[in-house]
C-alpha cells in the first residue's frame, strides 16, 4: 500500500473508511464482545476494502460491506485460534456468530446502544483514567493512535501500550459490555462526560500542529450526548454538557479565520453564529437549571456563561456580572487556574484591564504559573489594553515561546505584531 | 468468573474485641457469609489471624530463609479473604462492597487466572 501513489478514488476509499470505523467497530464488539478480535477483524476488512473498492467502487452501503466482512473474518480468526484461547465462551461467541443472520439495523437508534454500552464500558472506573480516554477515542472516534498520541503529547509506544492493557484488562477482569443499572450511575455517569467532552474538545480545537478541527468527532460527541439525554432525562449535568457543546459548536465557524489564525471573541462575525443551535443549547440549558435548581452542576454552569456569550448581540452587550456571577460558583465547584484565568478575563470587560491585571498578580503569586501558557496569553492581552505596550510585547513573546498550537500562535503573532508596528 | 476478593485493612481501623462496635462487626461478618453462602456464589472464603502470626519464607541460591512477619510492611494488611464465582466484575465489585470491612480498608478484587488446555 505504501508505493502507491494516492489516486482521488484512494482517497475517497479512505475518507469512508475513516468516517465508518466507529460505528463499525462499535457493532463489531457488540457481536464479538472483544475490542482486540473487533479490532483485528476490522482492520482485515479494511486491508480487502482499500484494495477491492479502488477498483471496484465504493459500494452502495459501506458500513453494512465492512460489518459483513469483519464478521466473516472474526470467524475465520476464531476458527484458526489466532487468538491462541480456545475457551468455552469463545467457542460459545463462536456458535451464536455462525448461527446469526447478521441484518444490517435500520434504525440509528439500534447503532447508538451500541455506542453506548460501548462508551459505559471504556469509561468503566476499573480502568484508569488514561485508558478510559484514549479507549474511547480510539474505538468511538476511531482516531489513529498517532492522532491520540499528539492529543496528549505522550509518545506514541506508550499510547499503544496503555490501549493494549485497557482492553487487556476488560477481557481479564470481566468488565461487563452494557450500559450500567440506574443504582451505579451516579459513579459512572461523571466519567463518561468527561470523556465526551474530551472527544467533543479534540474535534472543537487542534491541540497541536495542525489547524483543522474534526468536524465529525464533534458530531459523534454530540450524538452520543443527545442519546444519553434520552435515556437518563433525569441527570440535569448530561443536559449541560449537551447545551455547552452546541454553544460552542455554534460559534465554530468563526473560531478561526481564512488563514487558520483564531479570532477573538470581540471579532467574531456573529451573523455567522448557527441560530438554530443557540435556540437549541439554550432551550436545553434552561431544562437543565430549572432540574437542578438550586444547584447546578458545573457542566451547566460552564454552559449558562458559555449561553450568555452565544446570545449576546453585541461583545459589548455581553451580560459580564452575570458571567462573573457565575465564574465564582464555578470556581467553588471547580477551584482551578483556567477557571481564575477566565474570570479574570471577564472582570477586564467590566472593571478594566489594570482591576485585572491587579487580580492576576495575586493569582501569580498563589499558584505557580510559570509554566501555563493560558497565564502568559491573558497576561499578554491585559498588558496590551492597558496600554503597557513594552511589557505586552515581551509577555506575548513568551507566550508564543510556550504555545504548541499553531492556530494559537498565528493569533499571538499577530497581535504582537500589531504592536510592533505601533511603536 | 471466579475472583478473589483480598480484605485489607489497618488492624487499628478495625473495632476492639470485647465491644458493642465490635460484636455488630462480628455479626455483620456472619450475615454477609451466610448471603453470600446461599447465594449460591461462594467459592470460597476464610478470614486469617492476625498479621502478628505470619512468617515469611523465601529460598535464595537453595537456601530457605525465613523472618518473622508478612512479606511487606504496609499500613494495610491482609485479614481474609472471599471466592465468588460472579457474572462479571461488576457483580463481584457489588459483593466487594458489602464487606463490612470495606467501610474502612480496601478490598482488591482479582480475577482467578484461567489456565487454557491445548
Amino acid at each position: 500500500m505504501a508505493d502507491r501513489t494516492p489516486t482521488p478514488a484512494h482517497r475517497a476509499v479512505e475518507t469512508v473508511i475513516r468516517e465508518e470505523w466507529g460505528r463499525v467497530l462499535a457493532t463489531l464488539v457488540g457481536l464479538v464482545r472483544d475490542f482486540t478480535l473487533a479490532e483485528d477483524a476490522l482492520q482485515d476488512a479494511v486491508l480487502i476494502a482499500v484494495d477491492t473498492w479502488d477498483r471496484r467502487g465504493i459500494p452502495e452501503n459501506p458500513r453494512a460491506w465492512l460489518v459483513q466482512t469483519a464478521r466473516h473474518k472474526a470467524i475465520d480468526r476464531l476458527r484458526r485460534g489466532v487468538t491462541f484461547e480456545a475457551k468455552r465462551n469463545e467457542l460459545k461467541v463462536l456458535a451464536e456468530l455462525d448461527a446469526a443472520t447478521y441484518v444490517e439495523p435500520t434504525y440509528d437508534e439500534d447503532i447508538q446502544d451500541e455506542r453506548l454500552r460501548l462508551i459505559f464500558t471504556c469509561c468503566h472506573p476499573a480502568l484508569s483514567d488514561e485508558a478510559r480516554v484514549a479507549l474511547t477515542l480510539r474505538t468511538l472516534g476511531g482516531l489513529t493512535t498517532g492522532e491520540i498520541t499528539r492529543a496528549f503529547l505522550v509518545p506514541e509506544p506508550t499510547m499503544a501500550q496503555r490501549l493494549v492493557r485497557a482492553q487487556r484488562k476488560i477481557k481479564k477482569a470481566g468488565i461487563p459490555y452494557r450500559v450500567p443499572p440506574p443504582a451505579l450511575w451516579p459513579e459512572r455517569l461523571d466519567s463518561v462526560l468527561a470523556v465526551l467532552y474530551l472527544i467533543f474538545n479534540e474535534g472543537h480545537t487542534a491541540t497541536s500542529g495542525e489547524n483543522v478541527t474534526r468536524p465529525d468527532l464533534c458530531r459523534e460527541a454530540l450524538r452520543l450526548t443527545e442519546n444519553l439525554v434520552l435515556l437518563a432525562t433525569e441527570e440535569p449535568e448530561i443536559r449541560g454538557l449537551l447545551a455547552l457543546m452546541l454553544f460552542h459548536e455554534a460559534r465554530r465557524a468563526t473560531r478561526t479565520d481564512a488563514s487558520g489564525a483564531l479570532v477573538a471573541l470581540e471579532d467574531q462575525d456573529r451573523g455567522s453564529w448557527r441560530q438554530a443551535l443557540i435556540s437549541r443549547g439554550d432551550e436545553v440549558i434552561q431544562k437543565a437549571l430549572k432540574q437542578s435548581a438550586p444547584h447546578p452542576g458545573r457542566y451547566q454552569i460552564q454552559a449558562a456563561i458559555s449561553g450568555l456569550h452565544a446570545t449576546a448581540p453585541t461583545f459589548a452587550a455581553t451580560d459580564w456580572e452575570e458571567i462573573l456571577m457565575l465564574y465564582g460558583r464555578l470556581h467553588k465547584l471547580q477551584p482551578s487556574p483556567i477557571v481564575r484565568l477566565n474570570a479574570i478575563a471577564a472582570a477586564s470587560f467590566r472593571y478594566g484591564p489594570e482591576a485585572a491585571l491587579n487580580s492576576l498578580g495575586e493569582l501569580a503569586i498563589e499558584t505557580d504559573l510559570a509554566n501555563y501558557q493560558p497565564y502568559h496569553a491573558t497576561l499578554a492581552d491585559l498588558l496590551r489594553r492597558a496600554g503597557r505596550l513594552s511589557e505586552a510585547r515581551e509577555a506575548y513573546r513568551t507566550a508564543i515561546s510556550v504555545t504548541d498550537n499553531l492556530a494559537e500562535r498565528q493569533f499571538l503573532e499577530r497581535r504582537l505584531a500589531t504592536l510592533t508596528e505601533a511603536a | 468468573m471466579k475472583y478473589i476478593l483480598l480484605i485489607y485493612n489497618d488492624n487499628l481501623d478495625e473495632p476492639v474485641p470485647g465491644t458493642e462496635a465490635h460484636g455488630k462487626y462480628f455479626q455483620a461478618y456472619g450475615a454477609f457469609t451466610e448471603n453470600l453462602a446461599k447465594s449460591g456464589k461462594m467459592a470460597g472464603g476464610d478470614a486469617l489471624e492476625p498479621v502478628s502470626t505470619a512468617t515469611s519464607v523465601r529460598v535464595r541460591n537453595g537456601k530457605t530463609v525465613t523472618t518473622d512477619g508478612p512479606f511487606a510492611e504496609t499500613k494495610e494488611q491482609l485479614g481474609g479473604f472471599y471466592i465468588v464465582d460472579a457474572e462479571n466484575l461488576d457483580e463481584a465489585i457489588e459483593w466487594a462492597a458489602k464487606i463490612p470491612t470495606a467501610e474502612f480498608g480496601t478490598i482488591e478484587v482479582r480475577p482467578l487466572m484461567v489456565f487454557d488446555n491445548m
